[in-house]
């Protein structure tokens, strides 16, 4: 129990913490020019080298979740809705949580690991006495990259899961994809796509935050950035779900009105 | 006084590090800051830089406090600094000529030739022409803290740290870098502050030196006063002779 307080109350605080970072950050992109070498090294690492994970991810979901909706549908005879509830889901909801814990497992972890290796080889401290913020040099870069590939790669996970999707329903399933398509239209509003690319983006957000703040903090050796980097993943997974809850509550209430 | 520092404490936990230090350093002066390792050497020279703020006194940089200021604030102030870090504290993503080029590039040179022209000039001073194209990664230990001198002295410092700079190093590598303080110290004329408990490093760069023990400043005086001094904690350290009575093995 004490544990397990304890472990809250350190996630609050950090939380806390990252909370002041990207107050750092938010100064720093207004009144720091970017440093567009760094920045365009972590696009190609965050953007371009994470589009197979997502892809597959994307593809491999949006197959399954096809399938299982198919053989619910079908005791019903509504075969033909399947790939309107593939569609909505991927779009608001699967896409961004699946892709935000797939960059989080692979960008983040990598993010804090060298972050973290920089602080225990003093290269951080180095940084710092040659008159340079390690926010505006290392953190910056890295949040705008990710703010920018979240709500690509997002597009591409539903993309290729509602491509994946529709290929598997119409040829081994035998659903029409003609009004299997209509459906899809019918029922996935540009509300959902609207979401799906908000929560892109805060999911990218937060998983730079967290992961760029642990490793600037990460404690002493091997030990302390194998831990900060443990920590940046878990954090950002929570973060991701506990988040998308309130982001589902929260912009539904906003974006559906009508 | 180009650098005061006054009664600063501090702690990290329930352990005193420092422990009410005071010292000045005067503009060209080099000062050789021993001790035994776990003194505070290290933790000391951070204090110098911003890099730590003391739990308790000040330390000021030409008439400047720096305890108090914000991490931008301090940004302005480092620019008056080079540091050689311990172990070299290269960037290992960079090249050479891109590592020295960096403190050159932060400080407003932008011109390309420009660039090229003073890494050249550094990487000569430090003996090692031509390696500009390789990784930290392709350097031996000796090889990496020369490059980090050069990094250090690129954009004409006022005042450089050393940071235990020959820890680690076979003696004749050790004599090439001490060598190489020298000459920049002579050759720029700088404030040069060197954290070592190597005595040859310690006697060929400080013309003074400060004696740190259970940190606090021990002794405070000129080089010969301190090699020739009768006190038997100095002398024993000086000399390398453990004392077993106080010897920790922990």
């Amino acid at each position: 129990m004490n544990a397990a307080k304890g472990e809250l109350s350190s996630f609050v605080e950090g939380m806390g913490r990252v909370a002041l970072l990207a107050c750092e950050v938010v100064r720093s992109i207004f009144s720091v020019r970017l440093n567009w070498a760094e920045f365009m090294k972590q696009m190609h690492f965050i953007g371009l080298k994470s589009q197979f994970v997502v892809l597959t991810t994307g593809a491999s979901t949006g197959m399954v979740f096809c399938a299982q909706t198919f053989y619910q549908f079908h005791k019903v005879k509504m075969d033909t809705a399947t790939l309107g509830v593939v569609g909505v889901a991927m779009t608001s909801e699967l896409g961004p949580v699946l892709a935000g814990l797939m960059v989080a497992g692979r960008v983040g972890a990598a993010m804090t690991a060298e972050l973290g290796t920089m602080r225990v080889t003093e290269q951080i401290d180095a940084l710092r006495t040659m008159a340079t913020h390690p926010v505006d040099h290392l953190v910056v870069p890295r949040v705008l990259a990710t703010l920018i590939s979240m709500p690509l790669l997002t597009i591409l996970a539903w993309a290729t899961g509602i491509f994946a999707a529709m290929i598997l329903a119409g040829s081994l399933l035998g659903v029409e994809t003609a009004f299997s398509l209509k459906h899809m239209y019918f029922y996935a509003d540009e509300e959902d796509i609207l979401m799906g690319v908000i929560k892109a983006l805060v999911f990218g957000l937060l998983i730079s935050l967290i992961s760029c703040y642990r490793g600037l903090n990460c404690g002493n050796g091997a030990e302390g950035v194998g831990r900060a980097t443990n920590e940046a993943v878990v954090h950002s997974c929570i973060a991701i779900l506990v988040s998308n809850f309130f982001l589902t509550l929260f912009l539904r209430a906003l974006l559906y009105q009508g | 006084m180009m650098i005061e520092v006054s009664q600063i404490k501090k702690s990290f936990g329930d352990q005193v590090v420092l422990n009410s230090v005071s010292f000045s350093v005067k503009e060209g002066e080099s000062v050789a800051i021993i001790g035994r390792s776990g003194t505070g050497k290290s933790v000391l020279i951070k204090h110098l830089v911003g890099l730590l703020s003391p739990d308790e006194g000040s330390v000021r940089v030409d008439g400047q406090d720096l305890v108090g200021m914000t991490e931008r604030q301090l940004l302005g102030v480092r620019q008056k600094f080079g540091m050689l870090f311990q172990s070299a504290a290269l960037f290992d993503s960079m090249s050479v000529h891109d590592n020295i080029a960096f403190p050159l590039r932060r400080s407003g040179v932008t011109e390309v030739a420009e660039i090229d022209r003073r890494v050249e000039e550094v990487l000569g001073l430090v003996e090692l022409p031509g390696v500009g194209g390789k990784m930290p990664s392709e350097l031996s230990g000796g090889m990496q803290k020369r490059v980090g001198l050069a990094r250090a002295i690129v954009h004409r410092p006022q005042i450089i740290l050393y940071d235990e700079p020959t820890t680690g190093l076979d003696p004749v590598v050790a004599d090439s870098i001490d060598q190489l303080m020298m000459r920049v110290r002579d050759h720029y004329k700088v404030t040069s502050i060197v954290i070592t408990h190597d005595m040859r490093c310690a006697r060929r760069m400080g013309q003074r030196i400060i004696y740190l023990r259970d940190g606090q400043v021990y002794l405070d005086a000129l080089a010969d006063e301190v090699f020739n001094s009768n006190d038997p904690q100095v002398a024993r350290f000086i000399r390398g002779e453990a004392d077993l009575k106080e010897a920790d093995f922990s």
